[in-house]
């Protein structure tokens, strides 16, 4: 196991899938079981490789394991540099496992046009740029992950996506929901990650002339910066990932890039790409510029529960299910920037379980959506109603993911939100307790108003009684597949629930570490 | 003594550029012209290849750097990476000419002839280190584009493209000899060294004023060549007009060209004045990214949209020259710049040939190069569409692509020399490559994402086959594009060797 646990386990992981993709290039068209087959198994051996990595990971240890540092572009002085620990562990877990799940969905449920060669490996390239993404520890190749999952997203949107006609509202073009969507999400996370670029290689010039995420840290690069320099550098940086996450004001490609999104597209979006932002803070904003990381932490806190109390009204104003998913995801993520920007290692830790939590959850959430609307053929909530008699397990599922969003105790929800408001109570020395704890109270009712959601739109979807419209009508209720993809979903929510330390067992030793660097406590 | 080991690249292609005449005298089809121009081009590699390794070859007499008539025509690894890429940028524009031509009664003979002794021109241009033999160089590669442009002779619109080029081409040539005028009048040198080691008595002296101006007038010259706004206004009309692998070759070869006259001229000649070229091409460098960007977002045009497009490319390859801008630039930011640039234009060819390869080939089915009648192409051409995405996205400068890595080079030398300026033209780079991506993106969705207008003879089109040249054009660029995107060293390792004469700051 010596070459496993030498970087090669890792690279498999994260280069599985696309090498998948390439194969299922040669598929002829017509062959779709092939195909299928061809996905599942190259998706199935990536998550299984991820496990096993967890057997081999040294939780004890609090610094990079499993990795390797080869030469990549040796003239601009980047390497092929990968590792995990406690804090990205859990993520590339989390990202083979629902790619996993959604190729498993996928398998009888293609949205239209139809194509499942080019939906897969879509798919397929995807999981390659998010689990690379957190097991990147060099800035430049960072970057590459970072970016390759755009352009599979786009095209996912684009071509699959909603076919619904809209005006645009200032240029008053009529276009399709879909196009304007995928362009929109492209456009936004373009222009953040132009500028991060920018921040990146500033980083390396003032900072020692490395890419090394690692070596950047232990350099003080951000000494070497300058504190004038490094205002600019830490906004650069907090643009490119603060689009991704989205933070508040820079959300409203989220919405419509969700709304407009086929199911697994909307499920991939929610459960890891979000993540790539809020990981990014952790990993690159925190180690490398913890000063200035310090000084933004109350605009990025005051951001945050903006998002959460933002969203959680736009989320009562919403008719259409899906957009209403869409706007709790800013919610949610708000508590985990709140987390984050506590900058104490409960805050952090909370904010990984809240990505955890979050990944599974939301991306059942859009999982039912999606299925919903596919037996409905509308996602206006006015319409549904009654869910639960007509399709029962369906309406049960949805009540339990639900219950879980909105942070119930015992189920995975509860952890993120909970421990980042108790982390907003003492956040770090330095930062202002008066506006954290004025803060965690306005948090606090941004809790109360995600339950009103929540259960609003239960009440809507799922009870009282069907609409004369579907009297008559034949629903078939959850099949194989969909059972297939959600049960282990809904097992991972309650076992993270119960025992929280699935996440913080692995997380813990490494965010002590990261905030001990950063902060020298 | 003439070493003719180090001309073996020129004399084989002036061989080819002659058999190509007399080949096209003789009773056989008309296709073999390309053949032997092919067979030349790729011939004319080997001795590229000798002279490239030749520390490790045991026939190779003499290696290093190889100085000729005084130093005016000199063969390094810079020459040597550059004439490299001319050759095989010129080999995929054969490529892309062979089934255009053949398809339609064009002249064969003569249109090989003429691109072959353009690229020659290129050759010498790579080599050259003094004005006269610059001159010579650059018009030989420009003389055969004019005639080129009008291959078209019965359509206005191709008569038009080459006219108006030969005009602006005739302009830039004076204001080009102008500023050489002047600068060979006050330094009393014409090789590039001997301009640089006088010009530091005469920025001293009276005659500091009229330096400037022909540095000014001669750098003009090439923004001409290289379309830079504001001397652009010729390249769309002509790249429309043109046919379109002649505005392959134009936006890749003679382009190219442009920028390494430049390369050689600021860099060795005008060493001493590196503020003064920075701040102009700076400017440039500027205007070209944001006025080429703006207009092409307008566009319905495929070609017109490419024309436009090149000029803002061609804005992001002077972004490396501006980072000479700061006043404290040290060698080590300037050899940043100059392998900025050398990257940039490498992989800039791959892409931009792939894309007209592309345009070629879905133009030669449809017969349209409207972006609307585009639209649905996927759906009945999946292959030629997905390599439009790939090449569009790769100028858009996306991961994994190869242009992420041109952009990523051209980003990091303005930021290594750390000053304000630079600084902000590397926001202004930011922001336009966001805009590009825009029109860019706007070709892939009417290709992926609409509806196929009615009209369009689907079944007849997924018949048809694109021709083999053309094909093959399409694997080399596409492999190019996908390969040095996921490894770019590729093409590092060529720039960093290409920089030989940006030392010495």
């Amino acid at each position: 196991m010596e070459w496993f646990e030498s970087g090669w386990g890792l690279s498999l992981v994260v280069f599985l899938p696309l090498i998948g993709a390439v194969v299922l290039l040669a598929i002829p068209k017509a062959e779709e079981e092939t195909q299928k087959w061809t996905a599942l198994l190259f998706a199935g051996a990536s998550f299984v490789l991820s496990v096993l990595l967890v057997f081999r990971f040294d939780f004890g240890e609090a610094g990079m394991q499993l990795g390797t540092n080869v030469d990549w572009i040796t003239a601009i002085n980047s390497s092929f540099h990968i590792g995990v620990d406690g804090i990205s562990l859990p993520l590339v877990v989390l990202s083979t496992f629902i790619t996993l799940l959604s190729i498993i969905y996928s398998w009888e449920h293609w949205p239209e046009p139809h194509n499942p060669k080019a939906f897969l490996i879509l798919i397929l390239i995807l999981a390659t740029g998010m689990a690379g993404t957190f097991v990147a520890l060099d800035l430049i190749l960072f970057f590459v992950f970072f970016e390759v999952v755009l352009l599979p997203m786009y095209f996912m949107i684009g071509i699959w996506g909603d076919r619904d006609e809209i005006t645009i509202p200032v240029f008053n073009i009529t276009t399709q929901m879909r196009l304007y969507a995928s362009i929109k999400f492209f456009l936004f996370t373009l222009f953040g990650s132009a500028f991060m670029l920018l921040g990146f290689l500033v980083l390396y010039f003032k900072g020692g002339r490395t890419f090394d995420m690692l070596e950047l840290a232990s350099n003080g690069a951000e000494g070497l910066l300058g504190s004038g320099l490094a205002v600019w550098v830490f906004a650069a940086l907090f643009l490119g990932f603060a689009v991704k996450v989205p933070m508040f004001p820079l959300h409203t490609w989220l919405p419509d890039a969700h709304t407009a999104a086929p199911t697994v597209g909307s499920v991939l979006l929610a459960a890891i790409l979000l993540k790539l932002g809020t990981y990014a803070f952790v990993r690159i904003a925190i180690p490398i510029l913890p000063e200035q990381s310090q000084n933004w932490a109350p605009v990025i806190a005051i951001l945050a529960v903006i998002g959460i109390i933002y969203a959680s009204l736009a989320c009562l104003a919403q008719t259409d299910m899906k957009r209403l998913i869409a706007f709790s995801s800013v919610g949610h993520m708000g508590f985990v920037m709140l987390g984050i920007a506590t900058m104490t290692p409960i805050g952090i830790n909370a904010a990984i379980i809240g990505m955890v939590a979050h990944g599974v959850i939301t991306g059942l959430l859009f999982f039912l959506a999606g299925s919903m609307s596919h037996r409905y053929h509308t996602r206006e909530m006015a319409r549904l109603g009654g869910n639960q008699t007509l399709m029962p397990i369906m309406g049960a599922i949805l009540g339990f993911t639900a219950m879980a969003s909105l942070g119930l105790p015992g189920l995975a929800g509860f952890w993120g939100e909970f421990m980042a408001l108790l982390a907003a109570f003492s956040p770090a020395a330095g930062l202002s307790t008066t506006l954290f704890r004025t803060l965690m109270v306005i948090g606090a009712v941004g809790t109360v108003l995600a339950a009103g959601y929540l259960l609003w739109m239960l009440q809507k979807v799922n009870f009282g009684e069907p609409k004369d419209e579907w009297a008559g009508h034949e629903f078939h209720d959850v099949d194989i597949f969909e059972k297939m993809a959600w049960v282990p979903m809904i097992i991972a929510v309650i076992a993270i629930g119960i025992f929280p330390r699935l996440v913080f067992g692995a997380t813990n030793d490494s965010v002590i570490d990261l905030v001990a660097k950063a902060f020298g406590g | 003594m003439i070493d003719y080991h180090a001309l073996a690249p020129e004399l084989i292609l002036a061989g080819t550029v002659m058999a190509v005449l007399v080949v096209d005298m003789l009773p056989v089809r008309k296709y073999w012209t390309a053949v032997i121009g092919l067979v030349g081009l790729f011939a004319t590699i080997v001795p590229i290849l000798t002279l490239g390794f030749c520390e490790s070859l045991d026939f190779c007499a003499s290696s290093g750097v190889r100085e000729m008539f005084g130093g005016s025509y000199v063969i390094d690894t810079f020459s040597l990476v550059l004439k490299g890429l001319f050759i095989g940028s010129a080999f995929v524009a054969v490529l892309l000419s062979v089934g255009y031509l053949e398809s339609d009664r064009f002249w064969q003979g003569e249109f090989y002839f003429l691109m072959l002794a353009s690229v020659l021109g290129a050759l010498v241009m790579a080599s050259s280190r003094d004005l006269v033999t610059m001159f010579v160089g650059l018009e030989l590669v420009t003389g055969p584009t004019f005639l080129m442009a009008g291959w078209r002779k019965g359509e206005a619109r191709s008569n038009e493209a080459a006219l108006k080029f030969f005009i602006i081409g005739v302009l830039s040539a004076a204001v080009l000899l102008f500023g050489m005028s002047l600068v060979y009048g006050v330094t009393g040198e014409l090789t590039f060294t001997g301009i640089r080691a006088g010009s530091v008595g005469v920025l001293d002296g009276d005659l500091s004023g009229l330096f400037i101006i022909g540095v000014l007038f001669t750098i003009l010259g090439f923004a001409f060549k290289v379309s830079a706004v504001p001397f652009h206004f010729w390249t769309p009309d002509t790249y429309e007009g043109a046919p379109t692998p002649v505005t392959a070759y134009l936006s890749v070869v003679s382009k190219t060209a442009g920028f390494v006259g430049l390369l050689a001229i600021c860099y060795l000649a005008f060493g001493e004045v590196t503020t003064l070229w920075g701040t102009g091409l700076w400017v440039l460098a500027a205007l070209s990214m944001t006025v080429g960007n703006l207009i092409a977002l307008r566009q319905s045009n495929v070609v017109r949209l490419l024309g436009y497009s090149s000029i803002a490319q061609g804005g992001f390859i002077l972004v490396p020259f501006g980072a000479a801008i700061a006043a404290d630039v040290t060698g080590a930011d300037l050899e940043e710049a100059f392998f900025a640039t050398v990257t940039y234009l490498v992989i800039y060819a791959f892409m931009n040939l792939g894309a007209f390869g592309v345009v070629i080939a879905v133009g030669n089915r449809l017969r349209s190069g409207e972006i609307k009648d585009w639209a649905g192409l996927f759906s009945y051409a999946p292959g030629l569409a997905t390599m439009l995405g790939l090449f569009f996205f790769s100028l858009a400068g996306i991961p994994p692509l190869a242009g992420w890595f041109a952009k990523l080079v051209m980003f990091r030398s303005v930021l290594a020399s750390g000053s304000g300026w630079a600084g902000a033209l590397a926001v202004i780079a930011a922001v336009n490559s966001v805009i590009a991506f825009y029109y860019y993106s706007k070709v892939v969705i009417s290709a992926f994402m609409e509806k196929v207008p009615d009209g369009v003879p689907v079944a007849e089109i997924r018949e048809g086959r694109t021709a083999p040249s053309l094909q093959f054009a399409l694997l080399l660029t596409t492999l190019g594009v996908v390969v040095i995107g996921v490894y770019p060293p590729l093409v590092s390792g060529l720039a960093e060797a290409a920089k030989t004469f940006a030392t010495g700051f």
